[in-house]
């Protein structure tokens, strides 16, 4: 039966039943709930481990020494503290080492505000950190969908053996709804751990050689953009408007399609699962007689809407691109629909 | 006759350090610890950025390179998740004290089980010959032109003096590999700390000054007499936390 649990609380126990037995963290609002309720929780089943550190470049680095002995280790954080661990999240890609990591967005520069929102798309789907590299990106759209991710954003980090971050607004983490939590998954150490018996040799970086390595890069991220693009999707086919929007942005998005429906409009809707891989896919639905897609999020410039016209791009499709970006907190319904008609009316210009 | 070369097994191999350099002596010394302590096949290094990166080339054992200055902290979520392993996390002056003053502190703080095997060059040998933490005051580097004045860049860090006199360790020393007698010294250091780390002690950490003739502008052998002379005068030798608790 469904009870109702606060978004990071919900998080925190899903993490238990994934499997999660290491987290080292340093709180920020608003994803601070999720190391709390481990830090207790985790001394409860056999072998949990939860570390509270000077800072999110110990964390980070702490969970990489206990993934690298084969143990599904966590870490969550927000903008700025995701920012600080860029450089370990490079390693964990270099290093082959499949961690998950949770981000509650919060809008803004510099030192960000507490304020809900996409702001940190780009960094996320990017890489983030220096080289070229890429992490599964998950973005749930609600409380139920996050919970049900995080067994999932392990299963395919351990797979492609990779980082997977699970992306939502800090807005997910501080709602409450209805859940019902996964069953406990009975989770072995992973059989590329160390172990100190020098089975699992690891390469210095010396002594290894960067052009096979991005041969074998490249493959494997061709193999995930084919295999793993997740999405859902309604009423594309003969839409006039396709809108497009993720998580809690997502959400207003679906809302703002079905009252567009009731009053008449022909529109359809794509969410996107997986930020990366893009779900390109998804676009094969759109028929020729579509006049727009129209990209709802909340952040300043609009930072999916890139990818989307990219990825337009790459299917042919011709049609204009409009972008709606509501910086933060989650968009109002009436604000979506007010705009879809100034885009109708010609009101408001496409930006590709 | 045949005559058997006791050398670690996992060190046995050629490295890429520059002649004279004290660090193939450390790892050395260390290989040896483990398989005199039955644990050169239950270890897990963590290694620094810097000279130490020239570590894995010799070295056959589970070791994994860090983020410039994070060594002890991967070290220790190894080591929560691994109690059963010895691990040891390699690193310079300039990843454990500079750029990883603050975990290498925190680790310290934390009291974690690991064991901490400093190399004090007194530079940045890697990248050729920068100030460090360590740099002795008047030292020429290549940012010290004028050689380092302590009135604006602060004084030379004493990593292990600091954590015993103020953090709950286990064990601090620190060592030479400027004579026989203080590399047989050195690794009774080395052994105390590992065996602390194995007895479930808490943090332990050796510090060894070595020679960076390339960087110096030295001679090996005038690298070894500006040890002797110079360094150990104000890096002084011996255990700074003893086994049981005794701040020396």
């Amino acid at each position: 039966m469904a009870e109702m649990m606060k978004g990071n609380v919900a998080i925190g126990e899903a993490a238990i039943r994934a499997g999660v037995r290491f987290y080292a963290g340093y709180p920020i609002t608003p994803s601070s709930e999720i190391m709390e309720y481990l830090s207790w929780r985790l001394g409860e089943v056999d072998d949990g481990v939860f570390v509270q550190l000077e800072n999110e470049i110990a964390s980070i680095n702490m969970v990489v020494g206990a993934a690298s002995c084969g143990v599904r280790a966590m870490t969550a954080s927000s903008g700025n503290g995701i920012s600080l661990m860029q450089e370990a999240m490079s390693v964990l890609a270099d290093e082959n080492l499949p961690v998950v990591i949770i981000t509650m967005v919060r809008y803004g520069n510099g030192l960000a505000t507490l304020y809900s929102s996409q702001t940190d798309y780009l960094r996320e789907t990017r890489g983030g950190g220096h080289g070229d590299y890429r992490c599964f990106v998950l973005c749930p759209y609600t409380v139920q969908e996050a919970v049900d991710m995080v067994a999932l954003a392990y299963e395919l980090a351990e797979k492609y053996k990779m980082v997977s971050i699970i992306m939502a607004e800090g807005a997910l983490g501080q709602m409450m709804e209805p859940v019902d939590l996964p069953a406990f998954l009975d989770v072995k150490r992973g059989e590329w751990g160390f172990d100190g018996t020098y089975t699992n040799a690891k390469l210095g970086y010396f002594d290894r050689n960067s052009m096979t390595e991005a041969e074998e890069l490249r493959e494997r991220y061709d193999l995930i953009k084919e295999n793993e693009q997740r999405w859902d999707s309604t009423d594309v086919a003969d839409a006039d408007y396709v809108f497009m929007g993720f998580g809690l942005a997502g959400r207003s998005c679906l809302g703002a399609v079905e009252d567009l429906q009731a009053e008449g409009h022909k529109v359809g809707f794509i969410r996107p699962i997986t930020a990366w891989p893009f779900p390109e896919k998804a676009f094969a639905e759109i028929g020729s007689n579509t006049k727009g897609v129209i990209v709802v999020e909340t952040n300043a410039m609009g930072q999916m809407v890139e990818d989307v016209a990219m990825y337009m791009k790459k299917h042919g499709l011709q049609m204009p691109v409009y972008s709606l970006p509501y910086v933060y907190g989650v968009p109002v319904i009436q604000d979506i629909k007010d705009d879809f008609k100034k885009i109708v009316n010609n009101e408001l210009k496409e930006v590709f | 006759m045949e005559k058997e070369r006791k050398v670690p097994h996992f060190v046995d191999n050629p490295s890429n350090f520059c002649p004279g350099c004290g660090h193939g002596i450390v790892s050395r010394l260390v290989a040896e610890c483990l398989e005199e302590l039955g644990q050169d096949r239950n270890v897990i290094y963590t290694i620094g950025i810097g000279c130490s990166s020239n570590m894995s080339a010799g070295m056959k054992a589970d070791r994994l390179h860090c983020c410039h200055g994070r060594a002890s902290a991967v070290a220790s979520g190894m080591k929560r998740v691994n109690p059963q392993n010895v691990i040891i996390s390699y690193q310079g002056d300039g990843d454990a004290y500079s750029i990883g003053m603050g975990e290498s502190m925190g680790t310290a703080y934390r009291n974690e089980k690991i064991t901490m095997i400093t190399i004090n060059n007194t530079n940045y040998g890697m990248t050729g010959g920068q100030m460090s933490a360590t740099t002795m005051p008047g030292q020429k580097t290549t940012t010290t032109v004028y050689g380092r004045d302590c009135s604006v860049t602060g004084n030379p860090f004493k990593f292990p003096e600091l954590v015993a006199s103020q953090f709950d360790v286990a064990y601090a020393a620190r060592g030479s590999v400027d004579s026989v007698g203080n590399i047989n010294r050195l690794k009774g250091y080395i052994k105390d700390a590992l065996e602390a780390q194995i007895a479930g002690e808490g943090y332990s950490v050796v510090e060894v000054l070595i020679p960076c003739p390339t960087n110096w502008g030295m001679t090996p052998l005038e690298s070894l007499d500006h040890i002797r002379n110079n360094i150990i005068p104000y890096y002084t030798l011996g255990v700074k936390k003893a086994r049981g608790g005794k701040s020396v």
